[in-house]
């Protein structure tokens, strides 16, 4: 069996890292990235970005040596992504704080609204209903991050866990300072608005949830293959024939019914924050589907169904 | 098949390349009489602020007379976003953004709004760095588009910023400082609970956010990846450094 030798270089300067020799031509990059690991031990796999190119895209962990455009002795480029977290840690970081936050003005605790309200209670029943909709809907997010996602990478840059907490928290402590004030003023249509908010929020809470299941169902445990995702027999699932990203559009949805609820400017602005970034993400998801599947059905948009 | 293909690829190439060369000669055409046009309004404010002070002898009332040019070509500038949106100025959208929005904000909503501050010193301050900053920058804009740079302004478009810079940081510090009290009690552009939208905005609050804004912005921005600007800088301080060393040595 030839082996193969394989040197690494920095991407930047060129300087050579590490030469590793009688490496098996079945080798993929995750293991050369071990290997790479031991010899640097402050460059932990999840850190390194390995590219046969300076300039180029990083190399999947799963590629494997021989099916890769080099010879018998490979040259590849190393990038240093940064100080990396794992996606789990990240996801229960923030959905945690918004969890915490918004029932520490629920229950008015000291030093928010005046000395007079402290532990007191709101007396409208909406600002009851909101906080349980609200709690429910990130214990939803901290045990689908648990026990439902899979996730194709296992990390991201450790900088993200301040910006995204900074979003989540920051909202959240905005939102729930005014949907739990002594001075908050109910919906102007009374119960027929709440009513009506909490339908649309429940309907798109189960519709969120059964796409996050169908989607963990396209994918068996430990692997990182990619799916069309297509409708199931749950009828919240028919959305795929006309979205590629239901999961945004029922988040959306919750959102808005959310906002509707409260009647909160504050929450509206957070739902249109939410809304530009996740078009954003859906947009990338719905090219990188259309790049890779040339089968894909061309009816579905990424978010919103025939709009955007 | 696919030489036909290829040629018709070059051939848009081409037009493409000289649709790019006739759309820079428009853009040049109009950056020339955008840029001439704001160094005369610039003049025009430094003119009249020159004039009445020589008049009245006294500051009070000087920016009541000046107010409605400011307003005019302070809000003009806007346009310098658009310049950098369609491409034709290289500069990032969200650096002019913020710096012509920052301008709109001290003359529409504090200098305009807040009449008490009006005759504070601080404000003359500002606008004097304004006219003698806007001045110079339009005045290097124009003369670049035309190949034609006198080594004076270039010099001083590289060099005034690191006076007027802290100046008029200071100028609307102060101005903004002064307006809070009157703020405070007029309750102006707030909003308070309750209501029906359940929010609340608070100018006061609004405008100290603003003041600690400031600070770092202000210091990196103008320190732009210009050689020349680093080296005047570099020039500075070795000199200052050559002249401390001096003093030393005397008073040894």
């Amino acid at each position: 069996m030839k082996h193969y030798e394989v040197e690494i270089l920095d991407a930047k300067t060129k300087d050579k890292l590490c030469f590793l020799d009688k490496v098996e031509p079945n080798a993929t990059i995750g293991e050369i990235k071990s290997m790479f690991h031991r010899s640097h031990p402050q460059w932990y796999p999840a850190r390194q970005s390995i590219r046969l190119d300076p300039k180029g895209k990083s190399l999947k962990d799963e590629d494997v040596l021989q099916h890769l455009p080099v010879g018998t002795t490979a040259t590849f480029y190393f990038r240093d992504l940064g100080a990396q977290i794992s996606w789990v840690t990240v996801f229960l970081t923030e959905y945690a704080g918004p969890l915490l936050i918004y029932l520490m003005f629920y229950f008015r605790v000291p030093f928010i609204y005046a000395p007079k309200y402290d532990f007191t209670t709101s007396k409208h029943w909406v600002v009851h209903l909101a906080c349980m909709c609200h709690s429910f809907h990130y214990v939803k997010r901290l045990l689908e991050t648990l026990f439902v996602h899979r996730f194709s990478h296992g990390t991201m840059p450790l900088r993200n866990i301040f910006k995204n907490c900074t979003y989540y928290w920051g909202f959240a402590a905005w939102m729930a300072y005014y949907i739990n004030h002594p001075l908050y003023t109910p919906p102007i249509y009374g119960e027929q608005q709440v009513k009506m908010a909490l339908i649309i929020f429940l309907f798109c809470q189960i519709g969120n949830f059964s796409i996050h299941i169908a989607l963990r169902n396209l994918r068996p445990p430990g692997s990182k293959t990619r799916k069309i995702p297509y409708p199931t027999k749950n009828p919240f699932t028919w959305i795929f024939l006309l979205v590629s990203c239901p999961n945004y559009t029922y988040e959306l949805g919750s959102w808005l019914g959310f906002t509707l609820m409260t009647q909160c400017l504050p929450v509206a602005f957070f739902t249109l924050v939410g809304f530009i970034q996740m078009t954003v993400w859906a947009k990338g998801k719905h090219r990188s589907y259309l790049k890779e599947f040339r089968d894909y059905p061309p009816l579905r948009s990424p978010i919103l169904p025939f709009i955007l | 098949m696919a030489s036909g293909e290829e040629d018709g690829a070059v051939e848009e190439k081409e037009t493409n390349n000289k649709k790019k060369r006739t759309k820079s000669a428009i853009a040049i055409a109009w950056l020339t009489v955008y840029n001439i046009a704001m160094t005369a309004g610039w003049l025009v404010l430094a003119v009249a602020m020159i004039r009445f002070y020589l008049q009245k002898g006294t500051h009070r009332g000087l920016y009541r007379s000046i107010a409605r040019t400011l307003k005019f070509f302070q809000t003009f500038a806007l346009l310098e976003v658009g310049h950098c949106a369609i491409g034709i100025v290289r500069t990032s959208v969200i650096v002019t953004g913020v710096q012509v929005c920052s301008r709109i904000f001290m003359v529409w909503f504090i200098a305009s709004s807040i009449r008490q501050v009006q005759n504070q010193e601080s404000v003359i301050l500002f606008l004097v760095v304004w006219t003698v900053t806007e001045i110079t920058r339009y005045s290097f804009y124009t003369f670049n588009l035309l190949n034609h740079l006198p080594y004076f302004i270039k010099w001083a478009r590289y060099n005034m910023f690191i006076v007027m810079y802290p100046l008029g940081v200071i100028g609307e510090l102060m101005t903004i400082y002064a307006a809070l009290p009157y703020v405070r009690r007029s309750g102006m552009y707030s909003l308070r609970l309750p209501n029906t939208y359940n929010v609340s905005f608070d100018y006061y609050y609004f405008l100290i956010i603003v003041m600690l804004s400031y600070i770092p912005r202000k210091k990196f921005t103008p320190i732009v990846h210009h050689k020349t600007t680093l080296f005047a800088v570099s020039k500075i301080i070795s000199e200052i450094n050559v002249h401390m060393c001096k003093l030393y040595i005397y008073i040894l």
